[in-house]
């Protein structure tokens, strides 16, 4: 029995070993983006927690995904990327 | 150009002892060899013919293998280093008249066959395709150790979906490649969810994997290119919770040509190029995209689709022009059209006799997609049976007038439609489809008074339509 060589089939992308960024231990000064992927109500979790959010004084920044069937614009994710310091994301329906 | 080990001026002739033809003209070879500078390659023993003096020395089939030497003995006759002539196996004349000299082998008789070239020999083909031909492959190369068991190997490094795989090996993606005669290094496409470029040597290392033979990889190929167009959108199918998946239906004369199933028990198992075009395309989706469940796909339930789900339409005994013809591609030319599908489900209607009674049936089943009440939310493929489709075909119902008669059929008063998205919004009736949200195709065996019908997911720009592709060598 000897050794058997075999051609990889994946994309060979060895993981990027991208971590997460640590949570925030508080929202003060942070700007936070709420993001909506356009299922049905998914607007009304967010309003009510732009509402909460706003009250405690916390900078809120709204995002829309044109279709929860897509990812979301490379444009749009940029400018969260760049704008907020959290996001949070309306999921499910 | 002068073949090494050869002279470039003069006969040669390939043999190997296990031949009874070699064994047989070994007087014929010793004449020439000191008549005529006949120069002998042994296959298999460099002892054989015991008559010739100097026999070259193939047991490494090297020279073989460049000659493209199909059977032994094959004399060949070299003049300023390129091949003149050839005859295979024994036969007087022939070898009288490439070797230029008359009353050969006397006592011989006039012709006998000869025998399968070692090179032809099961592996052996595949081995020196790899030590000696092919283009160069790029993968990396992943080692199986000894002791590890093939099967689990593959299964563990997690490059199959559940079943077993063939281990792609260099010798077998070379020839996999052989199916097509696109460069390995072009880029057919880039796979979500992970977006890399897939190029036709990786494609046909999941295709080895999926178990296609390589007459399969241009379909493979055109599947992949379509799976992966903005307008079919594979990402968000992929992802989505709904548990559809992409399927493939083949038309034109490459599914004869490859031996695919557009009959009895079409959706079902037992076909190979059925199976594994289907399953070849989910592979590269996991392997390249890096698309697999619990990671970006997140179905609720899935179907057992997601496997594989690859057929044929039935052209033949349908009373439309191919699918692919209906959607732009010239009779005659070989396409893929690929949409999304949940699991199939069986419409039995064994009492209708007219196709405005039988159109009734299939719209009420039609309806159930997504939701019976819910119109304008996924497309659907209508898989119609033979032996509903001659229903159709006897009125001289087409494709488009059937699609036109379900769309009225299906359609729903707004009292009907329990949606939450439109509810208010409608006044009038409603369309169960958006424009070009349902496909129509014929196959099936040709007893059963039966249709299938195929949900599909959110159609149109927000999610994905389905997307026809021809295919190319």
């Amino acid at each position: 029995m000897t050794t058997r060589t075999v051609l990889d089939p994946t994309g060979e992308h060895t993981p990027a070993g991208k971590a997460a960024l640590p949570r925030k231990d508080s929202l003060a000064g942070v700007t936070v983006g709420l993001l909506d992927i356009s299922k049905a109500r998914g607007d009304v979790f967010l309003d009510r927690l732009a509402e909460l959010l706003s009250d405690r004084g916390i900078a809120v920044r709204r995002y829309a995904k044109p279709t929860f069937a897509r990812p979301a614009p490379v444009d749009l994710r940029y400018e969260i990327s760049t704008t907020c310091d959290v996001v949070i994301e309306a999921l499910a329906d | 150009m002068t073949v090494a080990g050869l002279p470039s001026d003069g006969l040669v002739a390939v043999v190997k002892q296990d031949c009874p033809t070699c064994v047989l003209v070994e007087p014929v070879l010793a004449e020439l060899a000191a008549a005529a500078g006949l120069t002998v390659v042994s296959q298999d023993d460099p002892g054989f013919p015991a008559s010739v003096e100097k026999v070259v020395d193939d047991t490494d089939l090297e020279l073989s293998y460049r000659l493209g030497i199909e059977t032994v003995p094959t004399l060949l006759q070299f003049s300023a280093g390129d091949e003149v002539r050839r005859t295979q196996g024994w036969l007087r004349p022939a070898w009288e008249e490439l070797a230029g000299v008359d009353g050969l082998g006397a006592q011989l008789p006039e012709h006998k066959p000869g025998c399968g070239s070692r090179t032809l020999d099961p592996g052996v083909a595949e081995e020196l395709l790899v030590r000696h031909g092919g283009p160069a492959l790029r993968s990396r190369r992943v080692e199986v150790a000894e002791l590890e068991d093939e099967a689990d190997a593959l299964f563990d490094r997690g490059w199959t979906d559940g079943l077993p795989v063939v281990a792609p090996t260099e010798a077998r993606v070379l020839r996999m490649l052989g199916g097509t005669s696109r460069a390995p290094d072009e880029v057919v496409a880039v796979i979500p969810p992970d977006l890399v470029e897939a190029t036709v040597e990786k494609i046909a290392v999941n295709a080895v994997l999926a178990g296609c033979r390589p007459e399969y990889l241009p379909v493979v190929l055109a599947a992949v290119e379509a799976a992966c167009t903005d307008e079919f959108c594979a990402h968000g199918l992929l992802a989505t919770t709904w548990d559809a998946g992409p399927a493939i239906l083949v038309n034109g004369p490459v599914a004869k040509a490859i031996g695919m199933n557009s009959g009895i028990n079409v959706l079902g198992q037992g076909n190979r190029a059925n199976a594994t075009i289907g399953r070849a395309l989910q592979l590269v989706i996991r392997n390249l995209g890096g698309g697999r469940p619990g990671g970006v796909d997140r179905a609720t339930h899935g179907n057992p689709g997601k496997y594989t789900f690859c057929f044929a339409e039935d052209e033949d005994g349908s009373p439309w022009e191919p699918l692919s013809v209906s959607r732009g591609v010239a009779p005659g030319t070989s396409a893929v059209t690929l949409f999304a599908a949940e699991g199939p489900r069986g419409l039995a209607d064994q009492t209708s006799r007219t196709p405005e009674s039988l159109a009734g049936s299939l719209a009420a089943g039609l309806r159930s997609v997504a939701h019976p009440s819910m119109p304008m939310a996924f497309d659907a493929t209508l898989l119609v049976g033979p032996e509903h489709g001659r229903v159709f075909g006897d009125a001289g119902w087409s494709r488009q007038r059937l699609a036109a008669e379900l769309d009225e059929l299906m359609a729903y008063d707004p009292d009907e439609i329990n949606a939450d998205a439109l509810s208010g919004q409608i006044t009038g009736r409603t369309p169960k489809f958006r424009q070009g949200g349902l496909l129509i195709a014929h196959a099936g065996g040709r007893a059963g008074m039966f249709s299938a019908v195929i949900g599909g997911w959110v159609g149109g720009s927000k999610g994905s339509q389905s997307v026809t592709r021809e295919v190319r060598p």
